[in-house]
């Protein structure tokens, strides 16, 4: 896609607003609509985009498979973690109001901030490894067959 | 919008060309979140407007790319499927007799958790979206479940696809190494 110019500017412009749409739907969830799999996508689909109008090998330099592969465990770690810290705290697994003893709905709050993170890293982590692992194969098709 | 969706899903069956199949997919999956919004359900939108009709579509034409670019003519003839088809869906169809009328109050959505989560979601957890309270803390188990099978369904292609890619380097490696 190297001769797209305009597709190469718009794309530079939206994917850093992609990024921050995907940001404000990860934190801002507990208020608005959305969440860690919705907000997920979102940040996915700006690699995504990256990729396709610039290509694999400069998103891939950008955000290497190396760390992708490393975020998709990552974020169920995170996710699984937050419920053995609850554990280790005396409450059962998962129970949030175990961070902030005093204040159950606070520790609700903080805990579901975590898991949310935890989903979303996952989902951004295994859209792009997937994307990387079709765009990563030879195509058997030139792009004048489109 | 209903009727949208029908003639979208009909002119998905009668294309041929797999590349418009792809593009109108990707339509099916947006108009389907539009009726999502208009039935309330913003979440579930949001998610459909961004997997289906954003991501699934980019996989499908990396698909494409990889495959061909026509659909091969059937060679079998199509009556077993479609009895099996039209069985499936007559049963189907009698399945939703039974269901409740749409939005009736007395409904098991309504009877059942749901109305305790309502009320108590302020209470316990004190966030204004209740989808994220109940997701992520009542029903924080099976958000769990989900993350952990979205994350074997990455691990899983990666091995599949990326096994094979290295296979095939190996191929070729020996083959220029003889050569």
């Amino acid at each position: 896609m190297r001769h797209h110019l305009i597709l190469r500017v718009v794309t530079k412009l939206l994917v850093g607003t992609i990024m921050l749409f995907a940001f404000y739907v990860q934190f801002h969830g507990d208020f608005s609509p959305g969440g860690g799999f919705q907000a997920g996508v979102i940040m996915a689909a700006a690699f995504i985009i990256y990729g396709i109008v610039f290509s694999l090998g400069t998103v891939q330099k950008v955000f290497p498979p190396w760390l992708v592969h490393k975020l998709i465990a990552l974020g169920v770690l995170l996710y699984a973690g937050t419920g053995i810290v609850s554990m280790f705290l005396g409450y059962a697994y998962l129970d949030y109001g175990a961070f902030t003893p005093d204040h159950p709905s606070h520790g609700q709050h903080y805990g579901i901030f975590v898991v949310e993170l935890g989903v979303g890293i996952t989902v951004t982590g295994v859209m792009v490894a997937i994307y990387y692992a079709f765009a990563g194969r030879p195509p058997r098709m030139s792009d004048e067959e489109w | 919008m209903f009727t949208l969706l029908v003639v979208t899903a009909v002119a998905v069956v009668r294309m041929r060309s797999l590349f418009a199949v792809a593009m109108l997919s990707g339509v099916f999956s947006l108009v389907s979140a539009l009726l999502f919004v208009t039935l309330d359900a913003v979440d579930v939108a949001f998610t459909e407007a961004a997997v289906g009709a954003g991501i699934s579509t980019v996989l499908v034409l990396g698909t494409l790319a990889l495959t061909s670019r026509f659909e091969k003519p059937s060679t079998h003839s199509p009556i077993l499927p479609l009895f099996v088809v039209i069985v499936t869906g007559a049963a189907l169809i009698y399945g939703t007799l039974d269901m409740p009328n749409f939005g009736s109050a007395d409904s098991p959505t309504q009877t059942h958790v749901a109305a305790a989560y309502l009320e108590n979601s302020v209470e316990d957890i004190d966030l204004p979206n209740v989808v994220t309270a109940i997701l992520a803390s009542y029903r924080g188990y099976d958000t769990l479940g989900e993350t952990a099978v979205v994350f074997a369904a990455g691990i899983g292609v990666l091995l599949l696809i990326s096994g094979l890619h290295r296979r095939r380097k190996d191929e070729n490696d020996e083959e220029s190494g003889e050569d």
